[in-house]
């Protein structure tokens, strides 16, 4: 973390500007899909708000192993957050590609979608993390088990993923080959202009979330020294 | 590091001892199994196929384990033996492993039983059946264990093992369930080897800060 920071006014503008223009780009700029139609630009958010996800999430073990390994007093609230963050961008997936779901193979749920049964794998697994945190009294060993549960999460994304591989034939649409992304002109630009303005916007929402939360700990400081 | 093995064996012991004493994890594991059976016999109509009852033969170990994983720690808390296995002057990380390998020897006794009481009751099994049954063991025992550590100094205790347990296993019955089925099970194996290598590093290397106050 440096010691200079962007402002959060300047943050929440910026995610405010980004959302607004990508989503503009998806529905004026983009051009229509040849077999999916108007529905596939549901894609560039699905897409992108998954790999948003999966940043909180990575964030949240990064800053759960410098708990462990520094004991950065200030790591363990940034990992709880980024892992609540994490959560609510997993929910969008979740939704997202359930529309998605719906709108091409005609079913609200479909196994054969490699990327939400992953997602709904993490979303147990960390569902299952607030549970765990929220049954332990504050304290070291709170943090010390959070911190430890969330880098497991790390592990078992890649884990998982090859296990769901391993387990069905590959269904989903593939947009990643090894000769690089197989679109391009405007779709790149707008998969790019989406993204962005997501992980802006999931760092946005992270500043905001943990102001609050420490000024919620200052102030039960104050209280404590005051009463 | 023969210190090491040596505090694993004492400590291993040490929980075999008091099974073999107490007598309430074991037959516990093996009655829960025989009865899951009989359950999943009424849960399937007809004649189930082989890949049915294979399923369901994953989902009994699973669940059979997880009554295991659940009691594994429960005489450390009842006894308040933590503090003192904490204090001991070995390695943490010993503590997990002892743990894990008592417990793998609840599970194979209990699938001792419970893998001909399949065979006599479903289908046949074959080899691969058997090595994938091994390698999930000790996957299951590696994770469970270190899993049943921080259950059991939550608020939550025996109802948040299965919910912190459970999407950790996905992996695990993907695998085991793939080398049952399959007529080539050497990726399953694999996958499952690969597994069980990587969580029982992640674990042996973390064990520390879960029982560090």
């Amino acid at each position: 973390m440096g010691r200079t920071r962007i402002p959060l006014p300047a943050l929440a503008v910026s995610s405010v500007v980004l959302v607004t223009t990508a989503l503009a780009f998806v529905f004026f700029v983009a051009p229509n899909d040849q077999t999916l139609g108007f529905s596939q630009r549901i894609f560039y958010f699905h897409v992108s708000i998954a790999f948003a996800a999966y940043a909180c999430f990575i964030c949240g073990a990064w800053q759960a192993l410098r708990h462990l390994w520094k004991r950065d007093p200030r790591a363990d609230l940034a990992s709880y957050v980024c892992v609540h963050q994490g959560l609510i961008f997993g929910t969008m997936v979740l939704i997202t590609g359930s529309i998605w779901a719906k709108v091409a193979w005609g079913r609200w749920w479909i196994w054969s979608e490699d990327e939400l049964v992953l997602f709904l794998v993490l979303y147990l697994f960390y569902c299952a993390y607030f549970m765990l945190r929220f049954s332990i009294d504050p304290g070291p060993q709170r943090a010390n088990l959070s911190a430890v549960y969330a880098l497991f999460g790390v592990v078992l994304i890649p884990v998982s993923f090859s296990a769901i591989r391993l387990a069905k034939a590959y269904f989903h649409p593939q947009v990643f080959t090894l000769h690089g992304p197989n679109f391009g002109g405007w779709i790149l630009v707008t998969y790019c202009i989406a993204q962005v303005a997501m992980l802006v916007l999931a760092y946005t929402l992270y500043r905001l979330e943990i102001g609050g939360k420490r000024l919620d700990v200052r102030l039960r400081r104050l209280r404590e020294a005051l009463a | 590091m023969t210190t090491y093995v040596r505090d694993v064996g004492a400590l291993a012991r040490k929980d075999l001892l008091l099974e073999l004493r107490a007598r309430d994890t074991l037959p516990a594991m093996l009655l829960f199994v025989a009865a899951i059976f009989v359950v999943f016999h009424f849960a399937l109509p007809g004649t189930p196929s082989r890949l049915e009852t294979t399923g369901f033969l994953w989902v009994a170990i699973l669940f059979t384990a997880l009554l295991g994983l659940g009691r594994a720690f429960v005489p450390e808390r009842e006894q308040r033996t933590m503090d003192g296995l904490v204090l001991a002057p070995c390695d943490r990380s010993a503590i997990w492993l002892a743990k894990s390998l008592a417990t793998l020897a609840f599970l194979v006794a209990a699938e001792v039983v419970a893998l001909p009481l399949y065979a006599l009751f479903f289908h046949g099994l074959d080899g691969a059946t058997v090595a994938a049954v091994i390698l999930a063991d000790l996957g299951i025992c590696a994770v469970g264990t270190f899993l049943g550590a921080m259950a059991v100094v939550t608020r939550a205790r025996d109802l948040l093992l299965p919910l912190l347990f459970l999407p950790l296993a996905m992996p695990i019955v993907v695998g085991a369930v793939g080398a049952s089925v399959v007529d080539s099970p050497g990726r399953y194996l694999g996958f499952l080897a690969l597994y069980d290598v990587l969580f029982a590093v992640v674990c042996w290397a973390s064990f520390e800060y879960v029982v560090a106050e």
